[in-house]
C-alpha cells in the first residue's frame, strides 16, 4: 500500500507542477473570503436556492432533475472557490456526470410522464410536510446562528502540496481502512442492483426447436402462408391467392387487412372461379374480360382435383400474363 | 461576507431537500431530494474543512459522495423493480402491507 501511495504521489507531483502554481493563487485559500469570492457566492447562491425550489415544485420529473444538476454544478464552483479543488472535480464527474445521468436514465425507463398523484394517503400530509421542512429550517438557522466559530484558518498550509495530494495522503494513510470498507460497499451495491433488477424465469425458455415442435403438434400451417393474389388475375395485397382447385385462400390476405375488412371479396372470387369451372357460356366469360382472348379451354369441374391440375396451371400462367397490364394500371 | 454564509446556504438547501422528500410523491423526485440533502451536507463539510484548516472534512465529503453513489444504485434498482411489478413510480402506491 505504501508503495502505491508513493507511486500516486510521484504521479501527482509529475502531473501537477503547473496546476500547483496556478490553482492556490486563483482560489485564494485564505481564511476570510475575498471580494471576488463574495461576488461569486452572491451570484451562485440565489441560483442554487431557486433551482432547489424548482426541484420542490417542478411538475415534470425531468425539470426537477435539470434543477438538481444546476445546483450540483454550482456546488462544484463553490467547492473550487473554497480550496477543495479535488472535490469540485469529483462533484462534476461523479454527481452530475454519473449519478444524475443515472437518474435521467431511470426516468426515461420508468416513463417521463409519471406525474404525482393528488390523492392524500395520509390526511394532512401536505401541511405536516411543509411544517416539518420549515421547522428544520428554523432549527438549522438557530444552530448556525448561535454556534461560535473559530477564526477561519484557511487551507493555505493544508493545500501546500496541492489539494489532491493532501487528500490522497489522508485517504490512503489515516483513512485507508474506511477506503477499503467503502470499496466493499460499492461492490455490494453493484451486486444488490443486479439482484434487484434480475428477473427469474418462471417458464422454460422457448427456443426455435420448441416453437417448431409446438407448431407441428398444434397441426397449424407448417410452411409460411401463401402470398396474396399475385398468382391470379390481380397483383394486389387485398386479393386472396388461389389454391390448386382455384378456390381463394382467405389466410393469404394479411391479417390486418382482414381485420379492417379491407380484403377484396373472397366470395366474389369463389363465384367467378365456380363459373369458370362449371364451364359457363363464352358470353359470360367475355364479360369477365381476358379469358376469351386467351381462349383457355374451360376445365371440367372435378372436385377430386388430381386430373385437373395441368389445365389449371395453364390457367394460372395465362392469368399472370393478363395481369401484367392490370398491375401497371394499378401503379 | 463570512464563511457562515456558506453554512446558511447549506442549511437552506438541506431544508428544501427534506421538504422535497416529505412532500413529493414521485419516488424519483423524492430520491433527488435525498441527493440534495447529501450535497448540502458536503457543502457544510467543505466549509468546516476550510474553517479549521484541515482536509479531514473534505475526505469525509468524498466518502459521502461514494456512499451516495452506492445508495443511488440500490435505490434506483428498487424503484425500477417496484415499477416493473406495480407499473407506478408513486410512493403512495406502495402500501400493500397495510391491512
Amino acid at each position: 500500500m505504501s508503495a502505491l501511495v508513493a507511486g500516486a504521489t510521484e504521479l501527482a507531483a509529475g502531473a501537477l507542477p503547473a496546476v500547483s502554481g496556478l490553482l492556490p493563487r486563483a482560489v485564494d485559500s485564505a481564511g476570510d473570503p475575498s471580494t471576488a469570492e463574495a461576488v461569486l457566492f452572491w451570484v451562485l447562491a440565489p441560483i442554487m436556492v431557486i433551482a432547489a425550489f424548482g426541484l420542490l415544485f417542478a411538475r415534470k420529473a425531468v425539470h426537477a432533475a435539470l434543477c438538481v444538476i444546476l445546483v450540483m454544478i454550482s456546488l462544484a464552483f463553490l467547492y473550487v472557490t473554497q480550496g477543495a479543488v479535488f472535490l469540485g472535480v469529483v462533484q462534476v464527474v461523479v454527481y452530475t456526470g454519473a449519478i444524475m445521468m443515472l437518474f435521467l436514465f431511470v426516468l426515461m425507463l420508468v416513463g417521463v410522464s409519471s406525474a404525482d398523484s393528488l390523492v392524500e394517503t395520509i390526511r394532512g400530509q401536505r401541511w405536516i410536510g411543509w411544517l416539518a421542512g420549515l421547522g428544520l429550517l428554523v432549527v438549522l438557522a438557530g444552530v448556525i446562528g448561535t454556534a461560535t466559530y473559530p477564526d477561519p484558518v484557511g487551507l493555505g498550509t493544508a493545500n501546500e502540496s496541492t489539494n489532491p495530494r493532501g487528500i490522497a495522503h489522508l485517504i490512503f494513510g489515516q483513512y485507508v481502512f474506511a477506503m477499503e470498507v467503502v470499496g466493499a460497499l460499492l461492490v455490494t451495491a453493484a451486486l444488490g442492483a443486479l439482484v434487484f433488477t434480475h428477473r427469474r424465469r418462471l417458464t422454460p425458455r422457448l427456443g426455435q426447436r420448441e416453437r417448431a415442435d409446438a407448431r407441428v403438434r398444434a397441426g397449424q400451417t407448417l410452411a409460411p402462408l401463401p402470398a396474396p393474389g399475385v398468382y391470379a388475375k390481380h397483383n394486389a395485397m387485398d386479393v386472396p391467392a388461389l389454391d390448386p382447385y382455384g378456390r381463394p385462400i382467405t389466410s393469404s390476405v394479411p391479417r390486418v387487412l382482414r381485420v379492417r375488412g379491407q380484403e377484396a371479396d373472397a366470395a366474389e372470387y369463389a363465384a367467378r372461379i365456380d363459373r369458370v369451372i362449371a364451364g359457363k357460356s363464352a358470353v359470360e366469360r367475355g364479360a369477365l374480360g381476358y379469358e376469351e382472348q386467351h381462349q383457355t379451354p374451360p376445365p371440367q369441374a372435378d372436385p377430386a382435383g388430381a386430373s385437373v391440375g395441368a389445365p389449371q396451371i395453364g390457367d394460372a400462367v395465362a392469368g399472370v400474363d393478363a395481369s401484367a397490364p392490370d398491375s401497371e394500371e394499378g401503379k | 461576507m463570512t464563511l457562515t454564509h456558506y453554512l446558511v446556504l447549506s442549511g437552506i438547501l438541506f431544508s428544501v431537500g427534506s421538504a422535497t422528500v416529505l412532500l413529493r410523491r414521485n419516488a424519483i423526485i423524492a430520491f433527488m431530494g435525498v441527493e440534495l440533502m447529501l450535497n448540502a451536507t458536503n457543502l457544510a463539510l467543505v466549509t468546516f474543512s476550510r474553517m479549521h484548516g484541515e482536509l479531514t472534512g473534505q475526505v469525509l465529503a468524498f466518502f459521502v459522495m461514494v456512499v451516495a453513489a452506492a445508495e443511488v444504485v440500490v435505490g434506483l434498482a428498487i424503484i425500477v423493480a417496484i415499477f416493473r411489478t406495480r407499473r407506478s413510480a408513486s410512493i403512495d402506491d406502495v402500501n400493500l402491507l397495510k391491512s
